[in-house]
């Protein structure tokens, strides 16, 4: 029997990890980045002063802690960072690590593949000096750097005002926190967020401390334009009472919340729901993460949870490995953990609609916007195609006429605003749109390597 | 906002190996451990000019899920901005450049 291999270093991948060596199995732990500890949990290299204790805030206790875990858990496993999946066949992973391919055969697959930003384009997204909001925190933690001075936070999402916090106490100026869901539909989702009230008691913590710093927050607030000639210059929204308003500023972090990296889960075979609240076709799984026999989801990478859920859906997915292995079931830890990634995941669900994906903006966008970054297909463009089109507007055909989403980042970017912008074709449902599907390789690898791992 | 000089501010000390590389002709004063990316944007503020109409670019998610940070190398192809670590007497683009006689094509549209 093969050793279980799990994608994803982060907490759900770790914590996976953990359970599988105490059962005595040695997991081979894959990880595309450098050092352990995913996005948030990003451990910055030695060689930078930068202090985490603070960065993290009230988090910084469970931070330390993993990575405390994480150094003990080294010697009991296959542990191979730096190492990019980027295809899935059958019970084959394909491998790319320092430019080399290789391939490794597998039983049972955990993936725990994280989540990034969705995001909403609007005119002058693609100026230099706009970078996603996970991508400001990146710039931060791993090095050291801020992304420009003077900084707007613009999206919806507890993270903005998590993100400006962390930027305002490194010596940021903050220019604004825009975020576009109205107060009133945030107070109206308050019953589901207190599924989980610490965390709700941080995010609310979080805007007092904006507040307390005297930063500028809207909510409600309607983006118009980024501008700027070769970088961004000023960002333009009207706010809830539709006055126009212009915040000079440097650089933009932009944010709707996250969406599951689902690309592997997708060519290891799992099926895919699509979920109303969220507006994303998600892996199905049963309450245990598994997606078929073999293939286990976890973390971030199939539900947004955030960390703690991650942890404990890592956890959770190792026992039910376990389990198929035959091993004797430990049923009062599993359900402990069930029921704790059940609270975590509904919070975030009542998050989804405080936090609102903004799919109204999306269908109302302007024709000259660009949609697709890789191939620049505009907004005009992709309606263009399902005005010419004469089979009914689904996102894969899009994508095959106009190229949206065919770049090299996958769809991983555009995917979700495309979506809306064929689901406005199709009376607004997203189902009807369809899901973009996902291609080997998941990211962009040399020629050669392909060649040499096939 | 003033004149366009550079997108990073560094905000926490990097100590290690001074690495220099080029980009575009110009010398850039790297610290071993910055991402090429960081390095570049402490110095200006884009990465690379699209293949369409030459708009600018500087990368987007910062975490190598985008792929909109890839610049040009002398040594052939491209690399990822964001994940690539400097390394002493790299000579990067923001452009193709017409010296290039075989640049390594990378796969994944598709």
């Amino acid at each position: 029997m093969a050793d279980p291999v799990i994608v994803g270093a982060g907490p759900a991948g770790i914590a996976a990890a953990e359970v599988l060596c105490a059962a005595g199995l040695r997991p081979i732990l894959i990880d595309e980045g450098a050092r352990a500890g995913g996005q948030g949990y990003r451990r910055p290299a030695e060689s930078l002063a930068l202090d985490m204790a603070r960065l993290m805030g009230s988090e910084a206790r469970k931070y330390a802690a993993l990575h405390r875990r994480f150094e003990a858990l080294l010697p009991r496993i296959d542990y191979r960072p730096g190492t990019l999946v980027w295809a899935i066949d059958g019970d084959t992973l394909h491998l790319l690590r320092d430019g080399r391919a290789e391939t490794l055969c597998f039983d049972r697959l955990l993936i725990a593949s994280g989540a990034m930003d969705r995001i909403a384009p609007l005119p002058g997204w693609t100026l230099p000096g706009v970078f996603t909001l996970g991508g400001a925190q990146v710039a931060l933690k791993d090095q050291g750097c801020l992304i420009g001075s003077r900084v707007a936070f613009l999206g919806s999402s507890p993270l903005l005002a998590l993100a400006a916090k962390q930027y305002r106490e490194m010596g940021a100026e903050i220019a604004v926190i825009a975020d576009t869901t109205a107060l009133r539909a945030k107070a109206a989702a308050l019953p589901a967020l207190l599924h989980a009230p610490r965390t709700l008691a941080r995010g609310l913590w979080y805007m007092a401390a904006s507040l307390r710093a005297g930063t500028k927050m809207l909510h409600g607030a309607v983006p118009v334009a980024i501008e700027g000639s070769e970088r961004v210059e000023a960002l333009l929204l009207h706010d809830a009472r539709g006055r126009e308003r212009r915040f000079a500023c440097d650089a933009v972090a932009l944010g709707y919340g996250l969406k599951p990296e689902t690309q592997l889960a997708d060519l290891a075979g799992a099926t895919f729901v699509y979920d109303a609240d969220f507006r994303l076709f998600l892996p199905k799984i049963d309450g245990m993460g598994r997606a078929r026999p073999g293939l286990y989801l976890a973390g971030d990478g199939v539900r947004i949870g955030g960390a703690d859920a991650a942890e404990a859906s890592g956890a959770l997915a190792a026992h039910a490995i376990l389990s198929d292995l035959g091993r004797p079931a430990e049923i009062a830890v599993t359900r402990r953990l069930a029921r704790r990634v059940q609270r975590l995941r509904d919070f975030q669900r009542g998050l989804a609609r405080a936090f609102a994906w903004p799919r109204a903006q999306i269908a109302a966008l302007d024709d000259a916007v660009t949609l697709c970054r890789c191939e620049n297909v505009t907004v005009g463009a992709v309606r263009a195609s399902m005005a010419r089109d004469l089979g009914p507007a689904e996102v894969n055909r899009v994508k095959a006429i106009t190229r949206c989403g065919m770049g090299r980042c996958q769809g991983r970017v555009c995917g979700p605003a495309l979506q809306e912008l064929v689901a406005a074709e199709c009376g607004g449902d997203g189902l009807a749109a369809g899901r973009l599907r996902g291609q080997a390789p998941v990211k962009p690898i040399a020629l050669a390597a392909a060649m040499d791992g096939s | 906002m003033g004149p366009p000089t550079a997108q990073f501010r560094r905000v926490a000390a990097r100590t290690g190996p001074a690495v220099t590389l080029r980009f575009d002709g110009v010398s850039i004063a790297a610290t071993a451990g910055d991402s090429v990316l960081a390095a570049l944007l402490q110095h200006g503020t884009l990465l690379r000019r699209l293949e369409f109409g030459a708009e600018p670019r500087a990368g987007f998610c910062l975490m190598g899920a985008c792929q909109d940070c890839w610049v040009w190398s002398s040594a052939g192809g491209r690399i990822r901005a964001c994940t690539t670590p400097v390394a002493e007497g790299m000579e990067l683009f923001a452009m193709p450049q017409a010296s290039f006689d075989r640049p390594a094509e990378e796969s994944g549209r598709g």
